[in-house]
């Protein structure tokens, strides 16, 4: 997967304002965003999934061309398809798990879901281990259950980028670290391309195969890993980091 | 048996004053707690106006406005031959515009109560504005709305100043039960006025009481 961002963006708010100027790339599948908070980095890939709008510059994810202000291009949100994890996950409270995850696929509330879909909707509630909970409301479940909840909705509708915004901030530390691996194996099974923003080092060493540095509204650095593990062995690496999950 | 007419035309003008109330302050609620312009706080105070001045200001405003010499109430009489003046629909008229402030106001709070990246969730699952207009916004703030229409709806029912200005007090036309009333204690029909009043009460009552418990469950909801 490729990533181009270069982006201008300045937020005014009463006397105050602050700048944005983000140019980075990445061509892996896990790229992690990391800096302190203010640094800029939500909004960067607020601007990546089209909440919002760069003043100027220039997106492109997976050779499509989402925003280009020197040719009038600015994809709309909806048109991107793109998976968009919210920090606190951002679960529809007045719609049960299965309402949730249906939520992409049904487009009107008048007409009920065909055959087909309600067939993904129970698969991909399967393959999350989240079916017993299918008529809960958010509410209810615990934080890693909204999360699968909330993956689960991102993903149905296969989406060709997965954006995650502080993903395991809400998340007590040993969760924190079985997430970390559910993770990753979701990625594999789903084969889509993670871009993971973060404050936390462990989750630069478990996600960044690129490292895109965030500080002051600006990118201090960009950097790849250098010992790529390629085969399912050699992520003995990831394993070590997330060895509580065990 | 008193004659119990004005209640139903009380009833009648309520609902549908409230309905068009509905309508205006929910359009309005979400441009003023959604967008961000120049002169929304000036909007925002014109809108509230009705629920702050005098009635019968109120009273006088509708009639240079819809009268059938006012600015508009001239155009209906001229084109299609509407006089609003001294008829039911008149008191629809000031009933819509006394209840309305009280719609909008609450419909603006259950608006900014729903929490924008519920909104920016929907657009990335694929929703265009309207939709999410329909399946997060309005459903969120259903609770505040509901509450806020019981309101309206018991302000319209008991509105006098302004519909004695444009609808006048005509028995069996445009008498509600605010103005039943006043005319029966005048006479010294007290068993009207007590009847009335009772029935009255009780309508309230129950408007209010579900309104507390609609605004409870609000506070203790589902929201994340």
């Amino acid at each position: 997967m490729r990533l181009e961002v270069d982006i201008c963006k300045t937020l005014r708010s009463g006397g105050r304002s602050f700048v944005l100027e983000a140019t980075f790339a990445s061509r892996d599948d896990l790229t992690v965003i990391f800096g302190p908070s203010g640094s800029g980095k939500s909004l960067a890939v607020q601007s990546i999934a089209g909440l919002v709008r760069p003043d100027s510059g220039r997106i492109v994810v997976g050779g499509e061309l989402l925003f280009d202000d020197s040719q009038g291009t600015n994809l709309p949100t909806r048109e991107r398809n793109m998976g968009y994890l919210f920090q606190d996950y951002a679960l529809f409270p007045h719609l049960t798990v299965r309402e949730n995850i249906a939520y992409p696929l049904k487009k009107t509330w008048y007409f009920g879901l065909l055959p087909g879909q309600r067939q993904e909707v129970e698969e991909i509630m399967a393959a999350f281990e989240i079916s017993h909970l299918a008529e809960s409301l958010p509410s209810e479940l615990s934080g890693g259950q909204r999360q699968r909840v909330a993956l689960a909705r991102a993903l149905i509708k296969k989406p060709s980028i997965l954006l995650l915004d502080e993903p395991f901030s809400a998340l007590d530390s040993m969760l924190r670290h079985r997430m970390r691996m559910e993770l990753l194996e979701i990625r594999q099974k789903f084969a889509v391309p993670l871009v993971v923003i973060t404050h936390d080092p462990a989750d630069v060493e478990v996600f960044g195969d690129t490292l895109v540095v965030f500080e002051n509204g600006g990118v201090k650095e960009v950097s790849r890993r250098t010992h790529q593990p390629e085969t399912a062995d050699a992520n003995i690496w990831r394993q070590k980091v997330c060895w509580r999950a065990k | 048996m008193p004659d119990l007419s004005p209640l139903w035309l009380t009833l009648r003008v309520a609902c549908f004053a409230t309905l068009i109330a509905f309508g205006f302050a929910v359009a309005f609620a979400w441009i003023t707690a959604r967008l961000t312009f120049w002169g929304r706080d000036l909007l925002d105070a014109i809108l509230t106006l009705p629920l702050v001045m005098p009635p019968t200001v109120l009273g006088y405003y509708l009639i240079v406005v819809w009268g059938r010499n006012g600015w508009l109430g001239g155009w209906l009489y001229e084109h299609l031959g509407i006089i609003l003046m001294f008829t039911w629909q008149g008191a629809v008229l000031a009933a819509t515009v006394v209840a309305f402030p009280l719609l909008f106001k609450s419909a603006r709070a259950a608006f900014e109560g729903v929490d924008s990246e519920y909104e920016k969730a929907a657009r990335i699952l694929g929703d265009t504005e309207i939709q999410l207009f329909f399946r997060i916004t309005l459903p969120l703030a259903a609770r505040g709305l509901a509450a806020g229409t019981m309101l309206a709806f018991a302000r319209a029912m008991g509105d006098f100043g302004a519909t004695l200005m444009v609808a006048g007090n005509i028995q069996g036309r445009t008498q509600t039960v605010s103005m039943a009333v006043f005319d029966a204690v005048q006479v010294g029909d007290y068993q009207l006025a007590n009847t009335l009043v009772v029935i009255m009460s009780l309508v309230c009552i129950t408007i209010l009481v579900m309104t507390n418990k609609l605004t409870a469950r609000r506070q203790g909801g589902t929201r994340q």
